[in-house]
């Protein structure tokens, strides 16, 4: 049986669980782990995370991996995965 | 983990999602130092700060200056004063470049040819007995007659306690004039005798605002959640004042531990250079402040709290679509 390793929830990489940990820690999310988030809810819509709450994920995010995001970045930036994809480009340019 | 569809239908979903990429980032901006009335109960005289800066004079200046708001990230300005419109030429200097909602007393109509879907909020004191007592005139029918059947405008009726069991007879008027009518609560800044509210007061006062909601619904743009937060002062458990406000002066906010707050937001005198500390006057004790804005603002800042319960979450709902109706983001 081939894995299926489209749904990081299951597996996330080190960066993907990173954010993880910072959302849950940031906004003081109850009753979910890194390994039961879904890294494809919508943070806006699902959540309620506005951007205030995103400046302090971001925050530590540019802290933690010497990256700089803008606040134009924000609508790039809607998901787990989109974030993930988006600090992994920022640390290789 | 509660997420938003979890605790909501299909319909209000929809709702949500529509205002939740709103985004809106508002500051608010003294077009002039000057009115043409002085009324009893108005914060921007009894506070001195038509005294804090000399007005900028030269239009272009102004332009330039909505031009470096936008660039802030700026996307509603709201201009107060003194009277924004004796100054129509700084009123179009941020209707030609941003979203715009102008506060007047509606002595002076505002040309629609100019500025034809500029939202317009008219203040409004009372029936034209109290408008004549606290200041100087009728205002109330001469607003009404300038403004008649026009679709963006309001009356932003700050209730004192004088009008208690009054209030009906007015909002009847503006639907008869087919206008719509938002309502806040007086803040009695100069401790005028008998401007105060009592707790029996504020309590009486929620249930005539609840009520004229109930058979005004095209007419008073408000929700009961909101009346309930004004008049309590309490949300969530929480008290409203200093610590809680939203609507603080970017720069001067050095509170600790920094509370949710409006981005950006930034109350500016009419030299464009000095600041007001808040949306409203310094001078407040903000343990009082009745402020509708500052008091919407606080809900909606605070949008995460409210994800708990389905009614909590659709109470949030009905006070942003309320914000956003006020102010032209969504039709009424």
């Amino acid at each position: 049986m081939i894995a299926d390793n489209t749904n990081l929830a299951h597996s996330p990489d080190s960066t993907t669980r990173r954010i993880i940990e910072i959302l849950i820690d940031e906004l003081k999310l109850e009753d979910v782990t890194p390994d039961t988030f879904d890294v494809d809810l919508h943070l806006v819509d699902e959540l309620g995370i506005d951007s205030m709450d995103l400046t302090a994920v971001v925050l530590v995010l540019q802290d933690e991996y010497g990256i700089t995001i803008y606040e134009e970045d924000y609508p790039k930036l809607q998901t787990v995965r989109e974030i993930a994809s988006f600090v992994a480009a920022a640390r290789e340019s | 983990m509660i997420t938003v569809s979890s605790l909501l239908d299909g319909p209000w979903y929809e709702r949500y999602k529509r205002i939740s990429k709103l985004n809106i980032r508002s500051s608010i901006y003294d077009v002039t130092n000057r009115c043409n009335l002085r009324c009893t109960g108005c914060f921007f005289f009894s506070s001195g700060e038509h005294l804090v800066a000399q007005e900028e004079m030269d239009v272009e200046a102004w332009k330039a200056f909505v031009d470096r708001e936008k660039e802030r990230g700026v996307n509603l300005a709201i201009l107060v004063g003194g009277e924004p419109t004796l100054h129509m030429d700084r009123v179009a200097a941020f209707y030609d470049r941003l979203p715009t909602y102008c506060a007047t007393n509606g002595l002076i109509k505002v040309p629609r040819d100019r500025f034809p879907d500029m939202m317009v909020g008219i203040s409004l004191w009372g029936d034209s007995a109290t408008e004549e007592r606290l200041r100087g005139k009728d205002v109330f029918s001469r607003s009404l007659e300038n403004y008649r059947g026009d679709p963006y405008t309001y009356f932003l009726y700050t209730i004192t306690p004088q009008q208690l069991g009054r209030t009906e007879p007015i909002v009847q008027r503006i639907a008869d004039a087919g206008l719509k009518v938002h309502m806040q609560l007086l803040s009695n800044d100069e401790d005028a005798d008998g401007y105060g509210w009592s707790p029996d007061q504020l309590a009486q006062v929620r249930e005539e605002m609840d009520a004229l909601l109930l058979r005004y619904p095209d007419t008073v743009i408000s929700s009961r959640y909101y009346h309930k937060v004004l008049t309590s002062g309490e949300m969530m458990g929480r008290r409203f004042g200093w610590q809680e406000c939203p609507s603080v002066t970017e720069a001067l906010d050095d509170r600790d531990p920094q509370p949710r707050r409006l981005i950006r937001f930034t109350r500016w005198a009419s030299d464009l250079r000095s600041v007001h500390r808040c949306c409203t006057s310094a001078t407040r004790d903000c343990s009082t402040c009745k402020d509708g804005a500052a008091h919407m603002s606080w809900i909606m800042v605070n949008k995460r709290a409210h994800i708990r319960t389905t009614q909590d979450l659709q109470n949030w709902i009905e006070v942003y679509e309320m914000f956003a109706k006020l102010y032209r983001f969504i039709p009424w």
